[in-house]
């Protein structure tokens, strides 16, 4: 049927049987699902909303099943899936209905710490926060700390390069890996990047960090660790206007402060946290901002009070300095526990990603403002300010007909405006499945067919999460009969159908 | 010079099979492999096309000489935080294309680290745009960091968004006479502490470390490490980034970069040590340099050597048969008909 358009997604039709038989001689029985009641749990990530069931769940204990069950898959043509703890927010481990996904869960071993050269050695089923939590008897942590650390792994984050409050200051994931082992989709084994600076060639390295999981399958990284600064304290600030609040954002890094983390919440944010967590935030507030400094007790007392002279200027209308360790993490307890929050107060809600500059800012929250009307449905953000990265949670109930489908087309205009203001429609978390269609509003069709051609390059036969993050141009042509811009065609040279 | 005009020469060679060689200030016709091909001049296509400061980003066309892009920085207070060395006509597209960084590497990161986006035109013309101007942005393969390092040999880069960051309040540069082992010890146990050390540079018994940052950390930092103060720490550290130190002179210099806790690798001219240990030049006629780099986890560039030299012994360390084809398979993708600096980076392609 899509046979006769460009770059139509291959068609797969896999024989489960036959399949299941081979997977069967190379993992034990234990590391293997086929059983629908046990396939249930894999359907979909942290994005709920998109569900697929696969044929089969692998669990390989070491790199050699991994390359096995590699091998097996490409010599039947049957698309794999890699996953790791599940947490991602866009589909990216969703399965495929014709494939197996490959849990890289049990690949779970610390297998190296060394505190002199700053470096750990991991399997990527290691969960984030255990890398800190090994590390910090040496006074060592590993910076990059996405709000799902106590659950998500080392191999998900090297898949979406996952980022985290603090990245601002001490970077993503891809300034913060050193070297992965990789297994190709035919099985090969390909060591990138290492411990010394600079590796011969391509950074590869950057190539795979972030491709969600189409390049091929990380089994070992290799992480930077980097010292535990000696105090931290958090400045929070309140403003009754979230432009004057953006402004602020803008004004701390014009006087010469990179902060260790710079967030904000609005109103809706802040009032579906506070009866949650008593963070003791000034709910009459538009907007607060939290601002982190840390160092040396010198420094941050230093960095502190420029933080604060920033803010006054710029009209804060209440400041406070978290005045012990208790109150810092009390303070930061509201915005990590944002989501959850306001999945307390609404029967679902959907998280969106988007990066704009940030001086639009208060453009965009006024457009969101503008959406919650259009679409009868309340958002409210969250957003790493210091990086432009907006969190937007769109509130719905599933049970509802028709919400979720407001809800979509609500994170969709949100995405494109991302994309209009000068951002992208996705800062941490992927494309995955759920933002494949704004893909086509992000990139033109060379770019889109540049990434296959490097896909291509990794991925011959097209078996690694195939459908994911680079739609095809026929999706676009689709996608672009449905949603055309400012009259302006994005894909003219397709044929429309 | 239009964009429209890279995009013709680009399109003709492609179409003749023409090589090309891409230039611009020439600084760094020294590094790499074989020059081959018609000289592709870019260094008209100059000029800063957008800087916000509070945005912390600059994008540049690609023929803009740093020194340029280094003054509006510095107007505002900023830095490319990677300390690029200029060699006299440095340009944006040929610093992200060859992908060194200086000094102040080991505290801020590498050139790639600051590459926000590329607008390329591939080997058959086609201008691609990719990444952007946000700090985060995971939307498609990151091709604008890939770029970083691949010295021209997947595109033309006709402009870049770098990351650019607040110059420190405070530096200060402390001297030690210490011997090459206990460098590296010390080097990477200060490396494990909280401290602001942000260049690092051995040379013949004495140590030069940098501390930039807030005031307060580097008057403490200064104090817990002791030293004797350099009066001259910015000429110091200007000839250590230019390379115009002694320590760097010679035909015959090789780039080690190494796990930076590895003891002395057993060879004969050490010159100088950077990077916190992970970075060690070399000088001499050495056979035994890329087994002792590859032994120690690492790998040898012959990074200053006649191009005859360069070209026979390869300027960077081997790839592996597969990890070879997979490079050609990625140049196959964005350079089709091969045409683009040729040889530059590997003889193969």
């Amino acid at each position: 049927m899509t046979g006769i358009m460009p770059n139509a997604e291959p068609l797969f039709d896999t024989d489960k049987p036959a399949l299941v038989a081979r997977l069967r001689v190379i993992l034990p029985a234990h590391c293997l699902l086929v059983d629908e009641e046990d396939l249930r749990p894999y359907e979909c990530d942290g994005l709920t909303a998109f569900r697929e069931l696969p044929l089969a769940v692998c669990l390989p204990e070491s790199e050699g099943q991994v390359v096995d069950v590699l091998r097996t898959c490409h010599r039947l043509g049957v698309p794999v899936v890699a996953r790791g703890a599940g947490t991602g927010l866009s589909g990216g481990a969703m399965p495929h209905g014709q494939g197996v996904v490959l849990s890289l869960a049990r690949l779970n071993r610390i297998l190296r710490v060394d505190p002199l050269a700053r470096v750990a050695v991991v399997q990527p089923g290691v969960r984030n926060l255990a890398v800190s939590e090994a590390s910090a008897p040496h006074g060592l942590y590993y910076a990059p700390d996405p709000s799902s650390q106590i659950a998500c792994t080392i191999g998900g984050n090297v898949a979406e390069n996952s980022g985290g409050v603090h990245c601002l200051k001490y970077g993503l994931t891809v300034h913060n890996v050193l070297r992965v082992r990789v297994v190709s989709s035919e099985g090969e084994i390909f060591e990138i990047g290492s411990e010394a600076p600079d590796s011969p060639g391509y950074d590869l390295l950057a190539l795979v960090i972030g491709s969600e999981g189409m390049l091929g399958v990380v089994t070992e990284v290799t992480v930077k660790l980097v010292p535990k600064p000696e105090l931290a304290q958090v400045v929070m600030a309140s403003f009754d206007d979230v432009a004057k609040a953006g402004d602020a954002v803008a004004a701390i890094i014009a006087a010469g402060i990179i902060p260790a983390g710079l967030e904000m919440m609005d109103k809706p944010a802040t009032a579906a946290v506070e009866p949650y967590v008593k963070a003791g935030y000034d709910l009459d507030a538009a907007a607060i901002l939290l601002c982190e400094a840390d160092g040396t007790p010198e420094e941050v007392a230093e960095e502190i009070a420029s933080v604060t002279a920033v803010l006054t200027a710029a009209g804060a209308r209440d400041i406070r300095v978290s005045q012990s360790e208790a109150e810092r993490l009390r303070f930061w307890a509201g915005r990590k526990a944002a989501f959850p929050a306001v999945g307390r107060i609404t029967p679902d809600y959907y998280c969106m990603d988007g990066t704009i500059p940030r001086k639009r800012l208060a453009e965009m929250l006024a457009a969101i403002a503008g959406m919650e009307k259009k679409y009868s449905l309340r958002c409210a953000n969250v957003f790493h300010a210091g990086d432009g990265n907006l969190h937007p949670l769109i509130m719905y109930d599933a049970a509802r007909p028709g919400e979720w489908e407001r809800a979509e087309a609500f994170g969709a205009e949100i995405l494109e405006l991302s994309v209009a203001l000068g951002g992208s429609i996705t800062g941490e978390h992927g494309v995955g499945i759920e933002k494949i269609n704004q893909m086509c509003v992000q990139y033109k069709a060379p770019e889109l067919e540049a990434f296959r051609r490097i896909k291509r390059a990794f991925d011959e036969a097209g078996l690694l999460n195939p459908g994911k993050a680079v739609p095809s141009l026929h999706r676009c042509a689709e996608y672009g009969r449905m949603h055309v811009h400012h009259g302006d065609l994005k894909f003219p040279e397709l044929e429309r159908f | 010079m239009q964009l429209d005009d890279l995009v013709e020469r680009v399109r003709a060679a492609h179409d003749s099979r023409t090589a090309l060689r891409i230039r611009a200030g020439g600084s760094k016709d020294f590094y790499g492999g074989m020059l081959a091909g018609d000289v592709l001049d870019v260094s008209a296509y100059r000029g800063i096309v957008a800087y916000e400061p509070t945005e912390l980003y600059l994008t540049a066309k690609c023929g803009t000489p740093l020194a340029e892009i280094e003054s509006a920085l510095a107007e505002k207070g900023q830095m490319l935080a990677f300390e690029p060395p200029h060699f006299c006509a440095a340009t944006a597209g040929g610093c992200v294309a060859a992908g060194l960084s200086g000094p102040r590497r080991q505290q801020a990161g590498a050139v790639r680290d600051f590459v926000l986006g590329v607008k390329l035109v591939d080997g058959t013309g086609q201008v691609l745009d990719f990444g952007g101007q946000v700090m985060k942005n995971v939307a498609g393969y990151d091709v604008s960091r890939l770029i970083a390092g691949s010295l021209g040999t997947l595109g033309v880069i006709a402009e870049v968004t770098l990351k650019v960051l607040p110059q420190p309040v405070a530096e200060k540069t402390l001297v030690f006479e210490m011997d090459e082992a206990r460098t590296i010890a010390s080097l990477n146990r200060w490396g494990g502490q909280p401290l602001p050390v942000s260049a690092s540079f051995w040379h013949d018994g004495q140590l030069w470390l940098r501390l930039a940052g807030a005031r307060a950390a580097v008057v403490a930092a200064c104090d817990k490490l002791g030293g004797t103060v350099a009066v001259d720490g910015e000429k110091h550290w200007n000839s250590v980034r230019e390379q115009t130190h002694p320590a760097f002179a010679g035909n015959r210099l090789w780039r080690l970069a190494l796990p930076s806790s590895v003891p002395p690798p057993g060879l004969d001219g050490l010159r100088a040590i950077e990077w916190g240990g992970a970075l060690r030049w070399y000088a001499g006629d050495l056979d035994a340099v890329r087994g002792a780099a590859a032994r120690a986890g690492g790998h040898a560039v012959l990074y200053r050597a006649p191009e005859s030299l360069r070209c026979r012994e390869g300027a960077f360390a081997a790839l592996t048969p597969a990890m070879l084809a997979l490079h050609r398979r990625l140049k196959q993708a964005l350079d089709p008909a091969g045409i683009l600096n040729p040889g530059r980076l590997y003889a193969e392609f």
